[in-house]
Parts: C-alpha cells; sequence; structure tokens
C-alpha cells in the first residue's frame, strides 16, 4: 500500500474518532429533551411543528410503551411506503418531470418504496433516467430523512431501556423522529449540501443540458453522435441527506461514482465522513445517556477494530489487482504517478485507497452508497464488503439500527459469557434472561436465514440465473450479495445484476422489510422488558462490559455467528474465484 | 390506535413537506445565489457555444488528441444521461477482450511505442463519465499527440505538467489530469 494512502487512511480515522465525543454528546442531549447550543435557532421549529401537530391531536408528551411505539414505527413507515409508491407511479400526471419520464413500473415501485422506507436504497433502477426529479425530491429525498430518523429514534427508545429502571415506558416516538429531523439529520444536511455544491455537486431544476462534442463519436449501431446531454437535477440536496442517514440511494446510476455526485477528492472525504459520522457517534449517545461513557467506547472500539482490519484486506486486494494485466502489457504499479492496482470500475480522481476506504465503510455501515462499481472488485476485495453486510449491519451499522443491532451482539456475548463463568448475566446492572436473549436471537438469525433462503431460491429458479451479467462463481456472488445487501438493509450491489424484474423485486423487497422490522421490533421488544428492571448495582462478582477483555469477546461473538452462517456459501462464490486467479 | 393513526399521519405530513418541499428548494435557491456556475453543472463555454461540464469526460479517438478512459455506458462511450460502469468481474473474458482491444488501438495510433499501458487508459471507469486519465497516462500519450501535430515533445510534455491537479489540499484523493478541460479543449483551439 503506498504512503498517500497511509496518510489519508489515517486522516480519516483521525477526524472521525475526533467527532465522536462533541456529536454524540449533542446528540443525546437531544434525545433527552435537554437545551443546546442550538435550541435559540431550531427550538421555534420545533415548537412550530408541535403546535400543528397538536391540533390535529399530536401529544409529543405522551410516554409510550414499548408495543405502541412499535406500532408507531409501523405505521409511520407505513405511510410512507404508500406515499413512495403512490408518488412514483403518478409522476408522468405530476409537475417536476422536465425529462417527460413515465410512471414507475408496479414491482419496480414497491420494491423502492420499500427500500426507501426501509433505510435500504437498493436500487433496481438508473435515477437519471427512471425518477423524474419531483419524485426524487418529495419522495426519496424525504423518506432518506425519515427511515434514517426512525432508526435513530429506535435506537433512542433502546437506550431508555437500559438507562430507566422499575419504569414501563420509552418514550414517544413522534417526538423522538420529529427531534431527530429537526436537531440533527436537517441542520447537518444544510450545511452539507451546501459545501457539496461548492465543489460542483449539482442542485437544479432545470432539464438536462445538450452539449457539442469536441469530437464526435459513433454510437452501437454506427450511427455518428455529435451532442452529449448532461443529465443534473436537485442533487446536492439528496446527496447529503443520502451520506449522512445511511441512505445510499444515489440520484443517479452510478450513486457517488458519478463526478456529480462527487466531483472533487475533498467531496469524497466529507462524504466519506458522513457514512460512519452518525453510527460512530450514536455509541458515545448510547454511553452518555446509561451515564456510562466506558460503555459506548467498548463499543466503538469493536467496530473500529473490525473495521480496520477489514480495511486493510480490502486495500491489500485491489492494490495488488489483477495478475492477468501484466500478461497483456498493462502496467498497474503504484507510484506517483498513478495509482496502479485494479482500475476497472474506479475513477482515477479516487484511485484505489479511497475506493477502497468507501467500499469497506459503506458496508460497515448500512449506507450502502458507492464510489466504485464493487462487481469489478478482486474476488476478496468484494468479499469483504459482502461479509460486513452478512455480519449483520453491526460494524457502525446504520443510523440508530447498527448499534441496535450491536447491542443485541452484546446481550449474546454477556449471557455466552455468563454461562462459561458461571454467573448470572447482566449488562449495565439489568438481568439477561430467556426472553432478552429470545428476542436478541432473533435480531440475529433473522437477516441469516432471509439472506441464504433468499440466495438460494434465486439460484435454483430461471428469472434468478438470468439476470447474471459475469459468468462462473463470480455470478453466484452477484446474487449473493444482492440478497445480502437486501437482508441487511444495506443498498449496495454487484451491480452487474440485473435486478430490474418481477421476481428481484419481489424477493429483494420482502428481504427488506424482513431484515429491518424482525430486527427493530425484537430490539423494542427487549428494551421494553429490560426497562421494567432493576438495576442492580456492580459489584466484584460483575463481569464488566468494558476493556479490552471485553471488545475482544464482542468482536469474537460478532465473527464466530458470521463466519459459522456464511462460510460454505463465500466459498462457492468470492473465495473459489480468488482460486481461480493466475 | 386511532389517536396513533392520526398522529402518523400528521407527523408525516410535516416532516415530508419539511423535508421533501422546503429543504431541497431552499438548497437550490441558496446553491443558485451562491454558486450558480458549480449548481448548472459547471458548464465550459468556448466561441460563447457550451461544449461540455468540466466534471463529465467525453469520448475521444483521434491520435491528437489526450484519449479519456473507456466507458461503459450505452449506446455510446461517455453518454452522461445513462452513466454506468461494465461491471466485469476479474476473471470475465469480456474484460480481457476490452482491455487487449484497447491496448491494441492504443499502439495502432502510436507505432513503435510498445512500452506497458498505464491501467486507467485500458480500464472502464465506475461511472463511464470519468473526466480525468492519470499522469501516467497522460505521459504515456504526450508522445503520440506531439509527433501527431509536429510539436516538440518537450511543448506537450509541458502542458501535461502544467496541467495536472494534484492532490487536494495535498493530501487527498490522487494526481490526474483532466482530459476536456484542460488538454483537449485547448488542443482543439490551435488546431
Amino acid at each position: 500500500m503506498t504512503t498517500s494512502g497511509w496518510i489519508q487512511i489515517t486522516i480519516y480515522m483521525v477526524v472521525l474518532l475526533l467527532l465522536v465525543r462533541p456529536l454524540g454528546s449533542y446528540m443525546a442531549r437531544v434525545y433527552e429533551g435537554e437545551r443546546s447550543f442550538v435550541t435559540p435557532l431550531l427550538g421555534p421549529l420545533e415548537r412550530f411543528l408541535y403546535r400543528l401537530g397538536r391540533s390535529f391531536g399530536l401529544r409529543p408528551d405522551a410516554e409510550m410503551e414499548w408495543g405502541s411505539y412499535a406500532i408507531a414505527v409501523l405505521l409511520f413507515n407505513f405511510l410512507g411506503f404508500v406515499f413512495v409508491f403512490g408518488v412514483e407511479r403518478l409522476q408522468q400526471f405530476l409537475p417536476g418531470n422536465p425529462q417527460h419520464l413515465t410512471n414507475v413500473s408496479p414491482d419496480l415501485a414497491f420494491n423502492t418504496a420499500v427500500s426507501f422506507i426501509s433505510n435500504t436504497n437498493w436500487q433496481s433502477y438508473a435515477g437519471e433516467s427512471t425518477m423524474s426529479y419531483l419524485t426524487q425530491m418529495l419522495a426519496l429525498t424525504s423518506q432518506n430523512f425519515l427511515s434514517a430518523a426512525t432508526g435513530m429514534a429506535v435506537l433512542a427508545a433502546v437506550i431508555r431501556g437500559f438507562a430507566r429502571q422499575s419504569a414501563s415506558t420509552l418514550g414517544n416516538f413522534w417526538a423522538d423522529v420529529l427531534r431527530s429531523v429537526v436537531y440533527i439529520l436537517l441542520p447537518l444536511s444544510v450545511v452539507f449540501a451546501i459545501l457539496l455544491v461548492s465543489q460542483g455537486v449539482v442542485q437544479t431544476l432545470s432539464a438536462p443540458h445538450t452539449v457539442q462534442l469536441v469530437q464526435p463519436t459513433v454510437d452501437a449501431s454506427g450511427q455518428t453522435v455529435t451532442q452529449q446531454t448532461i443529465a443534473v437535477g436537485p442533487v446536492a440536496s439528496q446527496e447529503a441527506i443520502k451520506m449522512l442517514g445511511t441512505n445510499g440511494g444515489g440520484f443517479f446510476n452510478v450513486n457517488s461514482a458519478h463526478p456529480f455526485e462527487n466531483p472533487t477528492p475533498l467531496t469524497n472525504f466529507l462524504e466519506l465522513l458522513a457514512i460512519l459520522l452518525i453510527p460512530a457517534a450514536l455509541c458515545y449517545t448510547f454511553g452518555s445517556m446509561v451515564k456510562d461513557t466506558r460503555k459506548g467506547w467498548a463499543i466503538l472500539a469493536a467496530m473500529v477494530a473490525m473495521f480496520v482490519i477489514l480495511l486493510g484486506v480490502t486495500v491489500w486486494a485491489e492494490q495488488t489487482g489483477n495478475p492477468s494485466m501484466a500478461a497483456l502489457g498493462v502496467d498497474t504499479a503504484p507510484g506517483d504517478l498513478q495509482a496502479g492496482g485494479n482500475m476497472e470500475g474506479k475513477e482515477v480522481r479516487f484511485g484505489i485507497t479511497n475506493s477502497a476506504l468507501w467500499a469497506t465503510a459503506t458496508t460497515a455501515a448500512s449506507s450502502g452508497s458507492v464510489n466504485s462499481m464493487h462487481d469489478s472488485f478482486m474476488p476478496l476485495g468484494g468479499m469483504v464488503p459482502m461479509w460486513l453486510m452478512q455480519l449483520g449491519e453491526v460494524v457502525f451499522g446504520g443510523a440508530g439500527s447498527g448499534l441496535y443491532g450491536m447491542l443485541a451482539f452484546v446481550i449474546i456475548a454477556v449471557f455466552v459469557a455468563g454461562l462459561i463463568v458461571g454467573r448470572t448475566p447482566e449488562y449495565l446492572g439489568k438481568k439477561i434472561e430467556a426472553y432478552e436473549m429470545k428476542m436478541a436471537s432473533i435480531m440475529v438469525l433473522v437477516p441469516v436465514v432471509v439472506v441464504l433462503i433468499g440466495a438460494a431460491i434465486a439460484v435454483v429458479i430461471p428469472a434468478g440465473v438470468r439476470a447474471v451479467s459475469n459468468p462462473g462463481a463470480h455470478g453466484f456472488s452477484e446474487i449473493l450479495y444482492a440478497f445480502s445487501s437486501a437482508g441487511n438493509n444495506n443498498g449496495s450491489a454487484f451491480a452487474g445484476l440485473g435486478s430490474n424484474n418481477f421476481f428481484y423485486n419481489l424477493a429483494l423487497g420482502l428481504a427488506m422489510l424482513f431484515g429491518r422490522y424482525w430486527s427493530a421490533i425484537p430490539a423494542l421488544a427487549i428494551a421494553g422488558s429490560l426497562v421494567r428492571k432493576k438495576k442492580a448495582p456492580e459489584g466484584a462478582g460483575t463481569l464488566p462490559a468494558q476493556g479490552p477483555l471485553f471488545v475482544i469477546w464482542l468482536i469474537s461473538v460478532v465473527v464466530i455467528v458470521g463466519a459459522l452462517s456464511f462460510f460454505p456459501a463465500l466459498a462457492l462464490g468470492p473465495i473459489v474465484e480468488h482460486l481461480q486467479l493466475r | 390506535m386511532k389517536q396513533l393513526l392520526k398522529s402518523a399521519f400528521i407527523v408525516f405530513l410535516m416532516l415530508t413537506v419539511l423535508t421533501g418541499v422546503m429543504y431541497p428548494l431552499a438548497i437550490t435557491g441558496v446553491a443558485r445565489m451562491l454558486f450558480s456556475h458549480r449548481a448548472n453543472g459547471s458548464l465550459l463555454v468556448k466561441d460563447g457555444r457550451e461544449i461540455g461540464s468540466e466534471f463529465i469526460g467525453q469520448p475521444f479517438d483521434d491520435p491528437r488528441y489526450f484519449w479519456s478512459r473507456l466507458s461503459a455506458t450505452g449506446p455510446f462511450p461517455y453518454n452522461a444521461s445513462a452513466s454506468s460502469g461494465s461491471n466485469y468481474g476479474p476473471l470475465n473474458p469480456a474484460l480481457k477482450q476490452a482491455v487487449e482491444a484497447r491496448i491494441k488501438a492504443l499502439r495502432a495510433a502510436d507505432p513503435g511505442n510498445d512500452a506497458p499501458v498505464p491501467v486507467d487508459l485500458v480500464t472502464a471507469s465506475a461511472s463511464g463519465l470519468d473526466p480525468h486519465i492519470t499522469v501516467a497516462a497522460a505521459q504515456y500519450q504526450a508522445i503520440r499527440v506531439a509527433r501527431q501535430r509536429g510539436w516538440p515533445e518537450a511543448q506537450v510534455e509541458q502542458l501535461v505538467a502544467q496541467f495536472t491537479e494534484g492532490q487536494q489540499w495535498g493530501m487527498l484523493g490522487e494526481r490526474r489530469v483532466n482530459v476536456l478541460k484542460r488538454k483537449n479543449v485547448d488542443l482543439s483551439q490551435v488546431r
């Protein structure tokens, strides 16, 4: 790996970790309803929304038990589904459509609506030629906010389950969602969007530009082409929240590889930072709200350790490049003049380091945005992103959802440790009993089942296999990647898979629904059970849930579950493909 | 339940208007005010005519120009309304064929130059619209461009050096050369 690569990765990690505490403690204040330095600015907006809501019966102060909280989550997301589906199905009759795009087909509209409410943002379509400006703003940009806010609200409720004792309620979903948007996602997005525009990300409602090519070219049928039509749109506003909310649904087909979504190394750095920013900072929020920041740092340490090690594998695989190239007379050696390595499906301004870093970050978090084509990665370089998703999106994971997913692993880790040493397992003074273990197991196992069974069905039916674009083991990897991405609400793809057809739109849509709600609702159930329990004071017999021993133990549990579940499947795809390289 | 449903409606409505209408329109307004050139696509104008965007590449295969990277967009390369990568896996025979064809074309345009070809020049970019090539790819082509135009090599190499963009802030990203913005626009002026 190159020196410049090391430096860029170091800068990235340092800046990220420096932001964890300030943002994390700010978010803790937001979810505890406290004032902060932005209250004078944003408080009026919050109060205005509450006032408006109250006249329609909204009671943002009413505490909810876990059941009501879960129903509120489902209702809110169901409305989102109906709305996105409706706008897509009607877009040709609506304004804000200068390209005169037609209505989206029913199966694609279903898939996309599920995808955006579940914070997956899997895209079976090419944005610039499928979705009108209105659809992108009104339906998709708004769900980028609301799906992220939903995940963060659920996490806030789960944290209260650990923080409160001998209580029954977890907070108010409406207040948590509103405050997530008003105090966290919206202000960050506004600043970020303007920064992006200053670097060259487009933001306009005008129709695409048609320009004269400097040198005419010919198309596939031999016709001379003298013009280039440059798609534009309201991109920066969507880009900002797409990155901050671990959404990842791009305005354009190629997502953040598109020069208008990610034009410069600086936008790339900021977008990369935005991928992990909120999930990382929420670890501190957790520690702060349970009044034991060591617990938050321990979880963050486990995430960072797994991330850095797997990042190393991706960078190594991509920098080493494709061994068949040298024989053809291609220079893949890195140096001052070129990044070298495997440049198929990568952009020159990002080179190897920033492409590999992005691929690792976007799949560690459940972003799913891409700045390079994962399908063209080397076998092991592509296996890392796939496995990071299969681990359950808990190495940072989604905004909110990553941490409540990781807390399920924490419960399993302390339970197993308790069994080994023969003590009652507890975490933060709360006894972990059969009910919590059952719910945590559901959270861990449902995505595994969805991924493996989904991929198994797809490889035995013609509609599943037909969509594959690469021959051999790589074709199987495309299918496995798709279900890993949908079942864990990531959204990135081995994009050669032609997934815009009835089978994949339906199957991946269902996978996204299972992955999202069979994780969020059991998480709330755990919180509902824990919140009733008393906190036992920590004594000499308490297993400390912090420190290096716990961090290593937590990593082991995550890795063992992930490895046992997926090693056989990975052996058929990337591992066999790696062995075929020469 | 009815209470929850009513709350869901009003919260959904308020937040959708806030984030799906007011937010993007406000950003559009501010962007237009502060950075109208950037917000509109950073278009390059020559002789009063829009000839492209500085961020969107164009295809070149005339030996007198610097060539861009391969582009997998359809139905023609660098179709800026249909961004796409090739999505070829590393063992896909189509990848090998594309690389071989490109090397053949480069060598046909530049007989006698048997140096190894920089990898970015024989591979398709992620977007199919990559505006850049590496410095290595620019230097590889400089001799050909100079010969084709009957210029001294030093002059073209000086052009390459002049138009090389460094890492941003001296540390971010990779060094690169914008094919359309700098080199070929300038070259077409002196044709």
